[in-house]
């Protein structure tokens, strides 16, 4: 936990934390989101919409289940559609909770106290999304444990040369470590809600799930290494599993997958989305919860400026394939070039262009930064761009590779599309819950904010 | 539990049809135990013969040679038969017909046997009755018409070469002078036969040896595709001569509508149908001066005045070909041009036609027709074909049979079809895998037709209904056809007579000896000459669907045509100048209009078209063809009328602004891609080139070396199992498509999945255009799985469902599939296919007598792909095994293992065998300076390779080709 910066006095800058709060005053108006205020009819007509995408998709899977994936719109030569486009979508989004949580606690970063927890939540929401898509997008979902290496009678072993077994343990792992490291940064709160609620029921849940904390400083002690401990866990997991996720194309030789810059160009477009969808979400939560002060805008400059670098990355990961493709002199990477410019998809290209790499340079100017409105719509096209790059990458790069006797048009079909907007469903439900029933922004990190926590540490330092 | 092992009724497993005929024909335990190995597990009782069948063991199958029939011609073939099931048709390997090659038709006729919408039972006005009451119930008429020697009987058959048949009609109508036999089908050789009048004063069948000819000139004859006579042997012989280390021959095609044989031409020169007997005339009448002429102005002429030379350098050894739908003037002029050129007796032989009654079908169908119109017919038998769907349009047949003119009509027909509709009597026609007759080959060979399993629903063949007539009751086809050739092989060898040719497949000694008929006359009245009005109007015959016959036939109506790749349509085909100016576009509705009469279909510009002119095909638009091809296309047989019956001028088109999703297996057909790169995929040089360079199709593979890992060392195997594909010979007809289909039961999609791009055929022809769109090179090839020894398939598969084996081969174990497609991603020659649905049908009882026993049916969710024909491995190396055991030696898989693709390919263009072998026929093949892998830069080191392709073109006409390929803008 970062407890020894200091905000300069001098700081001109717009702070993390809003002047004039105090402990009990933030643990108040945090608490009170989920135990007294009352559920309005906004938060049920949208529940209400979220929710029913989310049956859609139970419908879409269900179907699939009976049916196939012929459902979908895939083909030879374009196996992987929506599935996977999705898969890799929602993957990179859940890259942006770890991010703030583990890296930039690391990092001490102490503006991410008031953004973490939700975008920790964001991240396994996300995760728990792209997850569904590897399962569904088999031909034979239900022979899906054979995934993992376990004993068995059949001499069966998974072939540990595939980057898809390589998948399975990347993002088994960075779930379970993100569930892990969210629940460990909830205990103290949960403790809180604990105390504050007044039903008992209510109580009794949550002092279930604070897993009898006290407070006391030996419980302190105890988790700020665990949680000190699992930030270094999860930090290179931030890496690996976007790594591990353009494996499964880098590996393959098709053109436009078989490409050595996807490693550090997917982690970064992860990064950009994710942020993306913090902003996305955090700007109208704020504006709803009335949390301006703890969320201000130093945070969703911050953020802005975090997707500017990563998008800036990414757009140098376009322009080496670009230039790979004429360089290497490769008629099939030449090829794919011009077929992302001039072929049956150019239409999709050019606005991943400009949703990902134009568009978001009006980032640069502070009025675009500092405007909610303007940093919401350039998020939701950052978040739309990145969608089409995995669109792009997988289908474009299929629809078209070394037999042109073999070239083929990917359509997507209604059921594509409903597990496309249900996953989205599933995402908003799990947030509306959450917003909810969990205290959105760290009580006790966002604390020690407070200048009351600087006195008293610069008291320690004295001693 | 005890329930469980022993439910009620489980001893009386019944399953509707299939029981009777087994039952029949073997023991009704085993005949259990084989139907539902494909199935999940059904209680069976599991009894022992009580007599053991000659010869049978299960899990080997028995081949009997028979004969399928496509317009009459026979072709020879082995029918695989598993457990008295016949599953796969192979070519009779000893039969000069075939030589072990077939064509797509026989091979896919397996399915026809097979197909749940046959007719069941005998009908009368649609309601079940007996054979019995049908017999009852043409007693009475036939009495009758005994009184009046038969005044009322007419007779329609199809082409008939069967001697039996043709002697039992002939004997039926001697005794009833009165009574007439008729003949027809669309798809005749009216034009051949008065061709022969013209020139002969008689009919005589033509026929070529290709392997004597150094030069063909092929006048818009598409003679390497199934449904020319003899299609398979004249394929065979012309492949055998495309070798370019041996003589090579030279091919012109001259020709209308594209076709196979034209892509495979040296020189194609396209011009309309109409000008073809221009060409001919101005070919025979400089061949006659035999001093050159001039001219040669323009391309044509040019081709001319080559073509000319050509011929002049290589008389007694070229060959001009005629196609059966040219005017009979333009054989005429062939005749006499071969004569001219001293070939009759070298290259070209003439005999006795093969067609046991060779009437213009078209006079026949006509006076038919008038005497029914006339009420002169009691009673109309109409043995086979589907006369009412494809009769000339202006006879209005259909509506000649609806009226009561007619008295009784008896009908005779695999399917309910449109003409059964329309008949009283419906009586259901045994397939020719059910019934026994026999038929003559191209030339003039007989085979005996003999049945491999109790007709499926009772029904009958021509032989047996032709009884009833003659008023002969109980006789079976055995019976009649036996008792012919008694009659004709009389002796007391007659029972080995009788077996051997069982046994061989023909008959020795009914070959049709060469005759040397006198040409009459050279001066051959030209045809009615084109008027010149709007556009041509091509009628020809389907290269799937053939005249509508194989409509409801999964496996044809999938079977990507051979040069637009089209499956379930028919296509409105244009050239693309005409659709420059037209404004029409692939899957654009136009609408034509001929003979007053108008039809809509979707266009399709195809490359090589002849300007003005168009193409439509015979077959589709079916409105009673049965669950497959009802409704598939749109039915062209209303426009054609016997005065047009196979082009015309005067046809209009007009766009409608309408689209139609037309299911093209193949998207994109040039090897340069649309930034102007041109890939490496088919190589190709001229004789000349190659011979200063024979390697020129070697592209650099990367070293061996070139991996971190240690490579596995094939050499030290038994077997290293490897194919060679030879571009030179294949002449993209489509035959090893089915062959494979049917040997490894793969499935039919669908014209839905197609147009998804979910097609299942393991093995694909790919085919490509290069050149100028007026008239392109056409290219065609095979493409099976590589079995690339670094297969990129099998590093990404996670669960281990794609593994090499240690004899090379890379193998699919479906039963660990998950279907998570990345093999087939991973794939660059694209030739894994998905069961995205269950394509397979896991529930029509039929398809589970036909299926393949030693292949799986997959589920959905799998992937599949070719395997080499692994079982066929299996099943050699279990004999090799045991041989070795047997004689003490090891005894290893010799060449006589051949895959499913490489046995049917009339062009042997297909080799497979063992690498690890020096002196197998692949090495040899390999060997070759043609050899070369397919994106072997990829480092794939694929086990199939190619041998490149060689065009023996015309020093004369390439300089000219040459200079045109260059100025010409490309497509």
């Amino acid at each position: 936990m970062a407890t020894n910066t200091q905000i300069p006095v001098a700081d001109r800058r717009v702070p993390v934390i809003a002047p004039g709060y105090t402990f009990s005053t933030i643990t108040e108006k945090i608490s009170n989101i989920v135990l007294s205020r009352p559920i309005s009819l906004g938060w049920i007509l949208g529940f209400l919409i979220v929710f029913g995408m989310m049956n859609m998709l139970m419908v879409a899977l269900g179907y699939l289940f009976i049916k196939g994936t012929g459902i979908w719109g895939i083909n030879i030569p374009i196996g992987w559609g929506f599935a996977i486009v999705n898969f890799v979508w929602w993957i990179g989004i859940g890259h942006a909770g770890t991010l703030i949580s583990a890296i930039l606690a690391l990092l001490r970063q102490t503006w991410r106290n008031s953004i973490n927890r939700f975008a920790e939540a964001m991240t396994l929401f996300a995760v728990a999304c792209a997850g569904i898509f590897p399962l569904a997008h088999m031909g034979r979902p239900w022979l899906a444990y054979w995934m993992f290496p376990y004993p068995n009678t059949m001499r069966y072993w998974p072939n540990f040369r595939s980057p898809l077994v390589w998948d399975v343990f990347a993002v088994s792992t960075y779930f379970t470590i993100s569930l892990v490291f969210w629940f460990v940064g909830l205990i103290p709160d949960l403790a809180t809600l604990r105390d504050r609620a007044e039903n008992p029921w209510v109580q009794r849940v949550y002092g279930l799930l604070a897993m009898g904390w006290r407070g006391s400083a030996r419980h302190w002690h105890r988790y700020e290494t665990a949680y000190l401990l699992l930030a270094g866990l999860a930090t290179p997991l931030v890496l690996s599993v976007h790594t591990v996720v353009s494996f499964d194309f880098a590996v393959g030789i098709v053109p436009g997958w078989h490409t050595t810059i996807f490693p550090p160009y997917f982690v970064a477009g992860a990064i950009y989305s994710g942020f993306a969808m913090v902003l996305c979400l955090a700007i109208p939560i704020r504006a709803i919860y009335g949390l301006q002060d703890f969320i201000t805008m130093r945070h969703l400059e911050n953020a802005a400026k975090v997707m500017l670098a990563t998008g800036l990355i990414v757009a140098y990961g376009y322009g080496m394939e670009a230039f790979m493709g004429w360089y290497s002199g490769n008629q099939y990477d030449s090829f794919l070039l011009w077929n992302r410019l001039h072929g049956p998809y150019r239409l999709v290209y050019a606005a991943l262009l400009a949703c990902n790499i134009f568009i978001p340079q009006v980032l640069w100017l502070k009025k675009f930064r500092v405007s909610t409105g303007w940093l919401w719509l350039i998020s939701f096209i950052v978040l739309t761009g990145m969608w089409l790059e995995r669109f792009i990458i997988v289908v474009v790069s299929l629809s078209r590779d070394f037999l042109p006797s073999s070239w083929g048009q990917y359509y997507p079909t209604k059921w594509d599309w409903m597990t496309f907007a249900g996953t989205i469903g599933l995402f908003l439900t799990a947030m509306w819950l959450f917003v909810r029933i969990l205290p959105m922004i760290s009580i006790f990190e966002l604390r020690t904010l407070l200048p009351e926590s600087q006195v008293h540490e610069a008291a320690e330092v004295k001693q | 539990m005890l329930h469980r092992e022993f439910p009620k009724g489980a001893s009386e497993w019944l399953d509707g049809f299939s029981r009777r005929g087994f039952l029949k024909t073997m023991g009704a335990s085993l005949a259990l135990a084989g139907l539902t190995g494909c199935t999940r597990m059904p209680i069976t009782e599991i009894v022992p013969y009580v007599r053991q069948p000659e010869n049978v063991v299960p899990g080997r199958p028995m081949f009997y040679a028979t004969a399928f029939t496509l317009g009459g011609y026979a072709s020879p073939i082995l029918v695989e038969s598993h457990l008295f099931r016949p599953t796969k048709i192979e070519g009779n390997p000893q039969h000069p017909a075939s030589l072990g090659g077939t064509d797509v038709y026989a091979q896919a006729s397996i399915l026809d046997l097979y197909d749940p919408d046959r007719a069941q039972s005998i009908t009368y006005l649609g309601d079940v009755r007996s054979w019995n009451a049908f017999t009852e119930a043409v007693r009475g008429p036939m009495s009758v018409e005994k009184s009046i020697a038969g005044g009322g009987v007419r007779i329609l058959t199809q082409t008939v070469s069967s001697p039996t048949l043709a002697a039992q009609i002939r004997s039926y109508l001697d005794a009833n002078p009165q009574a007439k036999w008729h003949v027809y089908e669309p798809i005749n050789r009216d034009n051949v036969y008065e061709g022969a009048r013209l020139a002969f004063g008689e009919v005589v069948e033509t026929r070529y040896d290709l392997s004597k000819a150094d030069v063909i000139v092929s006048l818009d004859a598409d003679f390497l595709y199934a449904g020319f006579p003899g299609s398979a042997r004249y394929t065979r012989d012309f492949a055998a001569r495309r070798n370019p280390d041996a003589n090579m021959n030279r091919l012109y095609v001259v020709e209308s509508t594209p076709s196979s044989t034209g892509m495979k031409a040296d020189h194609r020169i396209p011009v309309r149908a109409s000008d073809i007997e221009g060409f001919a005339r101005a070919l025979a009448a400089i061949t006659g001066t035999d001093n050159g002429i001039a001219g040669g102005k323009n391309e044509i002429g040019r081709s001319l005045l080559a073509i000319w030379q050509d011929l002049q350098a290589h008389k007694g050894s070229s060959v001009v070909i005629v196609g059966d739908h040219q005017p009979p003037a333009v054989h005429a002029l062939a005749h006499t041009l071969n004569q001219m050129l001293g070939n009759v007796r070298k290259t070209v032989f003439y005999t006795d036609p093969v067609d046991a009654n060779p009437v213009n079908r078209n006079e026949s169908l006509h006076s038919l027709v008038e005497d029914m119109r006339a009420g002169k017919v009691d009673l109309l038998l109409i043995l086979g074909g589907n006369p009412a769907y494809d009769a000339p349009a202006e006879l209005e047949l259909a509506s000649a049979l609806k009226s009561n003119a007619v008295g009784l009509k008896v009908f005779l027909g695999s399917h309910r079809n449109e003409t059964a509709e329309l008949c009283q009597w419906h009586v259901p026609e045994a397939h020719y895998l059910e019934s026994w007759s026999d038929a003559r080959a191209y030339d003039g060979t007989v085979s005996i037709i003999q049945p491999l399993i109790e007709p499926l629903y009772g029904g009958k063949s021509a032989h047996e209904l032709i009884t009833i007539l003659a008023g002969q009751s109980g006789v079976t086809g055995h019976d009649l056809v036996q008792s012919y050739w008694q009659k004709q092989h009389a002796g007391a060898d007659f029972d080995a007579f009788w077996r051997k040719s069982l046994h061989d497949g023909w008959i020795a000694g009914t070959s049709y000896v060469p005759r040397t008929p006198a040409l009459k006359t050279s001066g051959f009245p030209a045809s009615q000459s084109a008027s010149g009005a709007n556009y041509e109007l091509n009628f020809r015959r389907d290269p799937s669907i053939y005249d509508g016959r194989f409509s409801n036939n999964g496996w044809l109506q999938e079977l990507p045509k051979p040069l637009t790749k089209l499956t379930w349509d028919n296509p409105i085909m244009i050239g693309p100048a005409m659709a420059e100016r037209l404004k029409l576009n692939f899957k654009d509705v136009a609408e034509l209009e001929f003979n007053g009469k108008k039809v809509k279909g979707a266009v399709w510009i195809q490359a090589g078209h002849p300007d003005n002119s168009i193409t439509v095909f015979l077959g589709y638009g079916r409105t009673r063809a049965g669950r497959v091809g009802t409704g598939t296309g749109f039915d062209v047989y209303p426009l054609r009328t016997s005065q047009t019956p196979w082009f015309a001028d005067g046809a209009q088109l007009r766009p409608t602004g309408d689209t139609y999703q037309l299911a093209s297996t193949q998207g994109y057909q040039t090897m340069e891609t649309p930034n102007g790169s041109e890939r490496p995929l088919v190589q190709e040089r001229s004789l000349e080139e190659y011979k200063k360079e024979p390697n020129f199709a070697k592209e650099g593979e990367p070293p061996q070396e070139l991996t971190l890992y240690k490579p596995f060392d094939y050499s030290k195997e038994t077997y290293a199992w490897g194919m060679a594909i030879d571009l030179n010979a294949c002449v993209g007809c489509n035959n090893c498509i089915v062959a494979c289909q049917s040997e490894n039961n793969i499935a039919v999609v669908g014209k839905e999945q197609t147009l998804k791009g979910r097609y299942m055929h393991w093995l694909r022809v790919d085919a490509y255009y290069n050149g100028p769109r007026e008239n392109p090179k056409g290219f065609f090839q095979p493409v099976p799985c590589m079995q690339c020894e670094n297969a990129p398939c099998e590093l990404v598969c996670p669960v281990q469902a794609t593994v090499h084996s240690s004899e090379g081969l890379n193998d699919m174990v479906y039963n660990r599939c998950v279907g998570t497609r990345y093999c087939s991603n991973n794939c660059p020659y694209k030739v894994r296919r998905f069961n995205f649905l269950l394509f397979e049908d896991w529930k029509t009882p039929q398809f589970k007598l036909m299926r393949n026993p030693d292949v799986t049916i997959r589920s959905r969710g799998v992937m599949e792909k070719c395997t080499y024909c692994v079982q066929r491995i299996s099943e050699k190396r279990i004999d090799a095994e045991t041989a070795s055991v047997s004689e003490g030696k090891e005894i290893r898989i010799g060449d006589d293992l051949q895959t499913a693709c490489q046995q049917s390919c009339p062009a042997n263009a297909i080799v497979f065998g063992n690498l690890n072998d020096p002196n197998s026929l692949v090495n040899k093949w390999k060997r070759q300076a043609r050899n070369y892998s397919l994106l072997g830069e990829l480092n794939t080191r694929p086990r199939t390779t190619y041998l490149a392709e060689v065009r023996n073109s015309n020093p004369e006409l390439e300089a000219d080709l040459t200079t045109k390929l260059r100025t010409t803008p490309k497509a």
